[in-house]
């Protein structure tokens, strides 16, 4: 078929933008609908597409590269450090034993040695593009199931480096031109001494720019003032590196992850993640898709029954095996059904080995072809059984662990009448729940932590496990009846979509609403809402308020000065959110420093002599 | 011996002038307890039980505060309503006050003459402070005439000074059991008691 490109580009961006959101109302979420575009446009369905999936893939794949780097970034190294033993021992330990069983299983169906073992690293892998957004969208990433996923898939990326110098060993035959995939590089003619050598080398290049010299480079984009430079620098950054990486061998993913972390810690953290948001969402996106057209029906319909058995079998061995190691590393209940369901596809990482093994010799075509088709069935089944696993197992999990046997119904509709719903019980939402319980209001509590639903149920606490920005679950906590709900959710995002789904389905709710800072209030401010909660602005004064005690001032007028600092700030917060919707095309660095500015300037103006005015300002009639 | 508790209100102490000099001199007194109000309860939230306890071991309570509105800061008003629990300080049963002595430390914006049928504010000072009496009769309390400081916002340095020293007199005297009971009959000021 004789395409160009804009047709392609026109093809590709109409399936997604007809599927996903058809994916998410459906409750599938975003890359089920990914998939399902691929399937549909590719040549098992109308054909629009080719064999050429395949490169796409390829180019698209370079979004798990950004994706990594973002991940980097939201990632601290002290964190990262405190992660060790999980990413190590869990993931280890997930790599070795499944590859050594499937190769086990593999030779026990007559599968000579190498071959077994090339077989079993491949599908020890698992889809971080699936798996990380997926969680991602659910709100999961920060739970015990969310860590330990990413613990697990960071060390299969780290595993992918030997597994690409081990390849060549496992082939028959010597002398095979090295590939162009992943593993081929310039250095590879370079003894291994030397390869170490050039790796580290790399390694410690990437440390050394991202501490010293990414910063003033920032520093002086921002000062242009023109957005799309920032964007320009920090892509340059992440192809900069996956080109660096990729030339000395190292996984380009990998490289970017590194950046990341070492940027963790930058101001220019927020603003280099939403520059490269957008184009990593897309070219996952792409990726997705490509992986959805890349399956190969024929070769399904010819051998149905091996390919699903293949599929059914894998996902459910290394559903075990996680669920089993989830255990070991006390992952609980029913986190560890989230984590087990969520790492048992193959992953995107299987597509590079599987086509590098067959430059190399280990894998036949035909092989490859059938594991080809399994790996893409796999990663299309994650979402489904993530999404099974939740409407079913969990809801029911949390119930029954709670000891609630006999009310295994989800919903209760004659005891939730509630007056208060609260979405989100973490640190915020359950003090909020405690003060309210300490003075008779009862409340219903949701909250999409399967873990902490389980603990608080333990103790006692009506709680109900679920995502609060689902009409359904409102409904069933008893929205329609309710007079407010307060919204203590941590992710800025749920908490502007459960505003949306209130808005539309209890607008009679009143909306108490947890912020996390002046930029989240002005989001909510926008949104509509009237009463908005800082998490941190109370505490912060209160802290004022002992320092200046501590200073020598007096308790009373420091508490004064702290109620119209407070007062101040809320209006002044109210005005600066009605200015910022007409400039915001300003650099959002420099808006930020200009807004402070204003702030302190207010501040010097206004508090100061307002808190103590009246007293005796007036003197001889007021104090007689 | 008798225990003075000095039950001081003031919302800006940090800009007061005639009230922080009487504070200096309270505090060098032996055997007068001085009770910061606005610093303890920052927030006007009153610790009851700690303000019943300290009355019950203190014989005499003086309200010192500056004269706003022609009464005293919020705070005070708020502890009474908190503080002087019925079967506690009053009623049937409230017997905890009794036989102890109170009176008011007041600064006025206004000079004496201010204070009288033919000045600004018409009426004396000790009846301005009514509710005072009243409250303190209420509870079996004795309430003695209050100590005045006139014309906070002219007072010369040496005034103040001499007023400060006339106050840690009174205080003194007051801890030492010096006053004599029918000495305070025919007076309208404590400060009469120390003429200098």
């Amino acid at each position: 078929m004789q395409q160009s490109f804009f047709f392609q580009a026109m093809i590709y961006l109409a399936a997604a933008v007809v599927m996903v959101p058809i994916a998410k109302r459906l409750g599938l979420g975003s890359v089920l609908g990914y998939l399902v575009a691929g399937v549909i446009i590719g040549p098992a369905g109308l054909k629009f597409i080719g064999m050429e999936g395949q490169d796409i893939m390829h180019f698209a794949e370079f979004g798990v590269v950004m994706m990594l780097f973002v991940i980097g970034l939201e990632l601290e190294p002290s964190r990262l450090w405190r992660m060790r033993k999980n990413i190590a021992g869990l993931g280890g330990l997930q790599v070795g034993v499944t590859t050594l069983l499937v190769a086990g299983i593999a030779m026990l169906l007559d599968v000579g040695w190498k071959e077994a073992l090339a077989l079993g690293m491949i599908i020890a892998m698992s889809s971080t593009a699936i798996v990380m957004q997926t969680l991602n969208e659910k709100g999961w990433l920060k739970t015990i199931a969310g860590q330990s996923s990413f613990a697990v898939l960071l060390f299969q990326d780290l595993a992918i480096i030997p597994m690409l110098a081990l390849f060549p060993l496992l082939a028959d035959h010597t002398g095979v031109a090295d590939g162009h995939g992943a593993g081929g590089s310039l250095v590879s003619a370079l003894p291994a001494w030397q390869q170490t050598i050039v790796v580290l080398l790399s390694v410690s290049a990437i440390v050394l720019t991202g501490k010293y010299l990414l910063r003033p480079v920032f520093r002086m984009m921002a000062r242009t003032g023109l957005r799309e430079m920032f964007t320009a620098t920090a892509l340059l950054l992440v192809v900069g590196i996956a080109v660096l990486m990729t030339s000395v061998g190292l996984s380009p993913a990998l490289g970017a992850f590194v950046a990341g972390v070492v940027l963790a810690n930058s101001e220019y953290r927020h603003e280099l993640e939403s520059s490269i948001d957008p184009f990593k969402g897309l070219l996952l996106g792409l990726f997705f898709i490509s992986v959805g057209s890349s399956i190969d029906f024929s070769l399904v319909t010819s051998k149905p029954l091996l390919i699903i058995g293949l599929v059914a079998g894998l996902m459910l061995l290394k559903m075990a095996i996680l669920f089993v190691l989830g255990k070991i590393f006390q992952v609980r209940n029913a986190q560890n059904f989230i984590f087990s369901i969520g790492l048992s596809q193959i992953g995107e990482f299987a597509f590079v080995l599987l086509s590098f093994s067959v430059q190399q010799g280990v894998l036949g075509k035909e092989v490859s072809d059938t594991m080809t088709a399994v790996v893409a069935i796999s990663m299309a089944m994650t979402p489904l059984a993530m999404m099974v696993n939740e409407k079913f197992i969990l809801t029911r999990f949390c119930l029954v662990s709670a000891g609630l046997q006999t009310a295994q119904r989800p919903s209760d509709v004659e005891e939730e009448d509630n007056p208060v719903i609260i979405a989100g019980y973490g640190h915020f939402g359950n003090i909020v729940g405690r003060f309210l319980r300490a003075n008779g209001v009862e409340a219903t509590v949701l909250d999409n932590d399967s873990d902490n639903v389980d603990f608080l149920r333990r103790i006692g606490l009506k709680v109900y496990y679920g995502d609060a920005t689902r009409y359904e679950l409102l409904d069933i906590a008893g929205a329609g009846r309710a007079q407010m709900i307060i919204i203590a959710i941590s992710d800025e995002e749920k908490r502007l979509e459960l505003i949306e789904t209130v808005k539309k389905h209890f607008p009679h709710l009143h909306m108490l609403v947890r912020s996390t800072n002046r930029n989240d209030a002005y989001d909510l401010m926008n949104a509509g809402m009237m009463h908005i909660y800082r998490e941190t602005f109370d505490t912060s004064l209160r802290l004022g308020v002992d320092a200046l005690k501590l200073l020598g001032h007096r308790a009373h007028e420091a508490t004064r000065m702290a109620k119209t600092f407070f007062v101040h700030d809320e209006r002044t917060l109210k005005h600066l959110s009605r200015i910022r919707n007409d400039e915001e095309y300003i650099h959002a660095a420099r808006e930020h420093m200009e807004e402070l500015e204003m702030i302190m300037q207010a501040d010097r103006e206004a508090v100061h002599l307002n808190a103590l005015a009246g007293w005796d300002r007036k003197a001889e009639t007021e104090t007689a | 011996m008798s225990k003075v508790l000095i039950q001081f209100a003031h919302p800006t102490h940090s800009k007061s002038n005639v009230q922080k000099t009487l504070e200096k001199y309270a505090r060098k007194v032996k055997g007068v307890t001085f009770n910061d109000l606005y610093e303890h309860y920052p927030d006007l939230f009153i610790d009851v039980k700690r303000e019943q306890e300290l009355l019950a071991k203190h014989d005499i309570v003086i309200f010192q505060h500056p004269f706003y509105w022609y009464s005293s800061p919020p705070i005070l008003k708020q502890w009474q309503d908190l503080v002087l629990e019925y079967n506690w300080a009053y009623g049937p049963k409230g017997h905890a006050l009794k036989g102890k002595k109170i009176f008011n430390a007041v600064s006025c914006g206004g000079g004496r003459d201010a204070y009288s049928a033919s000045g600004y504010n018409r009426f004396p000072v000790g009846q301005y402070l009514l509710p005072f009496d009243q409250t303190a009769h209420l509870c079996r309390m004795d309430y003695l005439p209050p100590f005045v400081v006139h014309e906070t916002y002219t007072i010369e340095d040496y005034t103040l000074k001499a007023c400060g020293e006339q106050y840690a007199e009174l205080l003194d005297a007051l801890v030492n059991d010096r006053i004599d009971p029918a000495k305070l009959a025919g007076i309208e000021y404590l400060n009469e008691l120390f003429p200098h």
